[in-house]
């Protein structure tokens, strides 16, 4: 079990630190020149003063061989410290900290939101007998991967904030704010978890223990209720992992749609003013927490279900 | 393998995997011949229409605007509707198409030929370049797609043609993962090791019997990443990151509708409709080839 929980820590700090270095080839060396981009950033259209390009490329450490800046990046990486933005000169550290807990209220509320309704849609298609309402439930998630985030979130602003003033159009103050963008981006997130365990569920409806609950006398529901939903929900847990990224990357449009504060807020300014360092804290940490999320369910497999930790551990 | 070795394989499959099997039973029509299947291909013929010759599908200007008629809901004149301007807004979507689905082409391009290139070279070689490049495309899974985009507009600048780079990059990975599974399964048939005895060049082996056996997943993927493909264009185009702005484009539309939210409900609606109808017509049709090469 120890050897288990180390070789997937090791992996997990591996994929991070490929992560940074993914990050590092994109931002620093794709560019032919990084520091006329913020110069022109800080100041469009403006004259570019040399004095101020050879200042700022000491600085940033651009002067420099590729090969010395990613080291000394990576050494300050370790220890925290993400750089500077080049448009606010806020620690970047900082200011991931300051918006990381409106996105994680956000993704969390969305997340829970999306097992509900898929859960829901998952269940009834799998318990009803009636084709007919199964086929209309199984229609949806298809339906639900096809529509642009940003086109949710417009039309339930133009249905609920505008048509009928029930929630604020923006902002991130109160309870009531959180509520239209949690459900846009659980909206997309909710079909996923309607298709995996919808599936698992059927497969689960075929195993022997359903047979034997049913011939002992248990109704639809009950079987459905104790015996489909429970074994068809630890698959599912792999859901979870695809849900970090799926969140995350919703999350960018959806802050930007209602005007929230947060992850994609930040990270849809520094694009537009391409403020590289604070880019790459915000990809660093994406990576950071999707790791951390699938090393979470990683570990939490074998706790959950018994048969995993007794099988010599291969995987 | 790593922690991240089952999640990207997820990533896709639910998205391709519903009820596409047909009910047993239930009569032979064809599965290219059911109604939802016919009307998809119809929605993609019509896009591909507007994307080739916008000029067959409306006479009026997408850049030229009647300022007096500015924001008119839709009707026979103008089928969606006109924006702030004035400007026809079915005109716009129609005119918009090119950009748009130009950028979803070379992006699906992009991530099919370097995708589809690193997996047959990790399949077939194996070995050390095999863990070399499959982890590197665990790192690249391990990054949020949007993410990974948003970091090469960041270096590249703005504009369609590199937000299409963008979202193509943020691809390769998972064509990669299934090319190489693909190569895997090939690799070990007897046609492929007669071939090897009987003294053809690696290369020879590669493009002349690896590679077309290995060709029908890919493409089917390609048909259902498309969707995944132009709703990321759209998303980059929505933030402001694509086309400039008298030219339309999808996403860019519906952005510039968000400020008229309370008064103008076609505005955004509309050319979000259609991006969706797109991407759900793509979603269909992959589904329905994807149901043909299992069986």
């Amino acid at each position: 079990m120890t050897g288990y929980v180390l070789r997937r820590l090791g992996a997990a700090v591996l994929v991070l630190w490929a992560a940074f270095t993914v990050s590092f080839a994109v931002l620093y060396l794709l560019p032919s020149d990084p520091v006329s981009i913020m110069l022109d950033a800080a100041n469009p259209g403006g004259t570019v003063d040399p004095a101020q390009v050879v200042e700022l490329s000491a600085r940033y450490g651009f002067d420099r061989p590729p090969l010395e800046q990613y080291v000394v990046l990576l050494g300050r990486a370790v220890t925290g410290d993400l750089g500077v933005s080049v448009t606010s000169g806020a620690p970047v550290s900082q200011l991931l900290a300051d918006a990381f807990p409106q996105t994680l209220a956000l993704t969390s509320v969305a997340l829970g939101i999306a097992l509900l309704l898929g859960g829901t849609i998952a269940a009834t298609s799998s318990w009803t007998r009636s084709t007919r309402l199964r086929g209309a439930l199984l229609a949806l998630p298809p339906l639900g991967v096809s529509m642009p985030t940003f086109w949710i979130g417009l039309l339930l602003l133009q249905l609920f904030s505008f048509r009928l003033p029930i929630f604020p159009a923006v902002g991130n103050q109160g309870v009531a704010s959180i509520v239209l963008p949690a459900v846009t981006l659980a909206i997309p997130l909710s079909a996923v978890v309607a298709q995996v365990l919808a599936r698992s569920m059927r497969t689960a409806w075929d195993a022997p223990y359903v047979e034997t609950a049913l011939a002992k006398g248990a109704s639809r529901g009950r079987v459905q209720w104790r015996h489909v939903t429970r074994n068809a929900a630890l698959p599912a847990l792999t859901l979870l992992g695809i849900a970090v990224g799926n969140l995350l990357a919703g999350a960018v449009v959806v802050e930007t749609v209602f005007s929230r504060a947060g992850f994609g807020g930040l990270v849809e300014k520094a694009v537009r003013a391409q403020d590289i360092p604070v880019v790459q804290g915000v990809v660093v940490v994406g990576a950071l927490v999707f790791v951390v999320v699938n090393l979470v369910v990683d570990l939490a497999y074998p706790a959950l279900d018994p048969r995993i930790s007794r099988t010599p551990a291969t995987a | 393998m790593t922690l991240v070795s089952h999640a990207p394989l997820t990533v896709t499959a639910p998205v391709l995997a519903p009820a596409a099997v047909p009910a047993p039973g239930r009569g032979a029509l064809h599965p290219l011949l059911r109604p939802g299947a016919i009307a998809s291909l119809a929605v993609v013929l019509v896009v591909l229409g507007w994307a080739l010759v916008p000029g067959l599908f409306t006479a009026a200007d997408p850049l030229v605007g009647v300022p007096a008629e500015k924001l008119s809901p839709p009707s026979a004149a103008h089928w969606f509707g006109t924006d702030n301007l004035g400007r026809d807004l079915y005109a716009r979507t129609v005119h918009g198409t090119g950009v748009s689905l130009q950028a979803a082409l070379l992006a699906l391009g992009l991530g099919l030929v370097v995708g589809a290139l690193v997996g047959l070279l990790a399949g077939y070689l194996g070995g050390a370049v095999d863990a070399v490049l499959m982890r590197t495309t665990d790192v690249l899974l391990a990054i949020p797609g949007l993410l990974l985009s948003l970091a090469v507009v960041t270096a590249l600048g703005f504009g369609t043609l590199k937000v299409a780079i963008a979202v193509g990059v943020a691809e390769v990975a998972t064509f990669a993962r299934v090319m190489r599974a693909e190569v895997l399964r090939v690799r070990t048939t007897t046609y492929v090791e007669a071939a090897v005895l009987a003294g053809a060049r690696r290369p020879a082996v590669l493009l002349r019997h690896v590679l077309p056996n290995a060709a029908g997943p890919i493409l089917v993927l390609a048909t259902v990443q498309l969707g995944v493909i132009v709703l990321a264009v759209s998303s980059l185009s929505f933030l402001g990151f694509g086309a400039v702005p008298p030219t339309p484009e999808w996403g860019s539309l519906v952005a510039e509708g968000r400020n008229f939210l309370a008064v103008a409900w076609w505005f955004t609606t509309l050319p979000g409709l259609v991006i969706a109808a797109l991407v759900l017509a793509a979603n269909r049709l992959g589904r329905v080839l994807e149901g043909r090469t299992h069986r």
